[in-house]
């Protein structure tokens, strides 16, 4: 088979997938090259599953309230499979008044920058979400945010660019771009040579070390988060939860599971063993987080919990940009942890951008070159 | 052994067998046919597999149908069973109770 792509897609997460079954739709020719054996196996499958316009940054805001009104709420009859997508409005809860300060913050800036978000008071939260505890004494409701399963999401578009055609290569890890008369062309992986026309790198935190073989860096970190999982419950709510303590968040999903993530408070120093391994504090820690505020779920047997990796940029927002010094060159990385929510939408946008065409959104908030020091 | 890395190589087509409804996870309820049409999908790896029919993420984890979808799934992809590695095994190893897992006192 040809080793040569019109586009090639580092990394087969929901972000290349997505950009990959874009370009398909358009008639590109598309190769992704993924490292790992399984398709979309970083944080593509291991986040919360939430679909949230509220607590977003604002440069990141109109992205995500392009893909909750265009994109997601037909997702699943695109791709002609269940990627579980609910919008039954996002809850992020209180408890004390300093709580209350928090979350009054958020709610205006989020109404400031054009989002339909509200304060609800504890009553009338326990109204959408019966099963909370008493102790709720506020919240912020955003009713058109929500929820899908990342897991099918992330093989959804797979599945899909694959039947259009596109070629996915797994296990095949990729060493470094290589620029052939000032453009980028040649992609190196440990067993090949590949080229393209132009290169989407969409690696999560690997980005880094691949943009550095053709000189640009990413500022970004990597954090490791955990998630865990209950065994099925009744059929209770379907809101998004969050708090403003961030104690933790989740959701019910179709399977009848609540999916809950959280953290332990040391997740910038946990041993990883280069492994996205859970540690022993953190899912205790995060149940304890729940009880206080869903007392009726003590009983809910966990199941599962894991980890995962953030590509935390220094500023929490992603970098989806072309590159000047390296043309035919486009990053996609640094999604700090909210990227799945907005995944439809950047892939809609990287496939318009790697075909020339003028982008719906304007992405300029994302440049690459926008680090600058402190003074 | 042929490479499995290229999602685009070609099996052959899916043809139904005499028993693709015998269910196969038991606490998911996932039938064979299932299991093998997620191969024809394009789930080359039991990580996959699991991941698109939840096989293996009920309450006992994969330790009844583990062995079983495994060899399902190396059939149809033509692969030795040796060639698959098993999915992850994530903590806790028995399901426990929230209000178990988030007491960490010592007893009296």
């Amino acid at each position: 088979m040809s080793n040569h792509a019109d586009v090639i897609v580092i990394g087969g997460g929901i972000i290349g997938n997505a950009t990959a079954y874009y370009l398909a739709k358009k008639g590109c020719s598309v190769l992704v090259l993924e490292k790992s054996k399984h398709m979309g196996d970083g944080g593509s499958s291991r986040n919360g599953g939430g679909v949230r316009q509220s607590g977003r940054d604002k440069r990141e805001l109109p992205l995500a309230i392009y893909g909750v009104k265009n994109l997601w709420p037909n997702l699943s009859n695109e791709l002609g499979m269940d990627v579980e997508y609910y919008q039954e409005g996002n809850l992020r809860l209180g408890k004390t008044d300093a709580h209350i300060k928090i979350l009054e913050g958020l709610t205006q800036r989020a109404r400031e920058s054009g989002l339909d978000v509200n304060m609800i008071t504890g009553a009338q939260a326990k109204e959408i979400c019966p099963y909370l505890s008493d102790e709720v004494i506020g919240a912020s409701w955003c009713p058109t945010d929500g929820h899908a399963n990342p897991m099918l999401a992330t093989l959804a578009y797979y599945r899909k660019a694959r039947q259009l055609g596109v070629r996915f290569i797994t296990d095949e890890e990729v060493i470094e771009i290589r620029k052939i008369k000032g453009k980028a062309k040649q992609v190196v992986t440990k067993n090949n040579l590949y080229e393209g026309d132009t290169i989407i790198l969409a690696a999560g935190y690997d980005s880094r070390k691949i943009a550095a073989t053709v000189g640009v860096d990413v500022l970004m970190t990597q954090a490791l988060l955990e998630v865990l999982v209950t065994e099925a419950q009744p059929p209770m709510f379907y809101q998004m939860l969050g708090t403003a303590a961030a104690d933790f968040y989740g959701h019910q999903s179709t399977h009848g599971s609540f999916v809950f993530g959280g953290s332990s408070g040391y997740e910038g120093v946990n041993k990883d063993n280069s492994t996205p391994v859970t540690n022993s504090l953190t899912a205790s820690c995060i149940c304890r987080g729940i009880m206080k505020y869903f007392p009726c779920l003590e009983e809910a047997k966990i199941v599962r919990s894991w980890a995962g990796w953030i590509d935390d940029c220094v500023d929490h927002i992603p970098v989806i940009s072309k590159v000047e010094e390296v043309p035919g060159l486009i990053l996609a990385c640094g999604f700090s942890g909210h990227g799945f929510g907005i995944s439809p939408t950047v892939g809609m946008l990287l496939s318009q951008m790697a075909m020339g065409e003028e982008t719906t959104l304007d992405v300029k908030d994302f440049r690459y070159d926008r680090f600058k020091a402190k003074i | 052994m042929k490479e499995r890395n290229d999602r685009s190589v070609s099996f052959g087509a899916y043809l139904p067998e005499a028993d693709d409804g015998t269910i196969i996870c038991r606490c998911e309820e996932i039938t064979k046919g299932e299991i093998r049409r997620a191969v024809h999908d394009g789930m080359f790896t039991l990580t996959e597999i699991r991941r698109y029919l939840r096989t293996g993420m009920g309450l006992c984890q994969g330790q009844t149908c583990g062995a079983l979808v495994k060899r399902i799934v190396a059939k149809e992809l033509g692969v030795s069973q040796a060639e698959l590695e098993p999915a992850t095994s994530r903590a806790p190893m028995r399901p426990i109770e929230m209000r178990i897992l988030g007491n960490e006192r010592r007893e009296a």
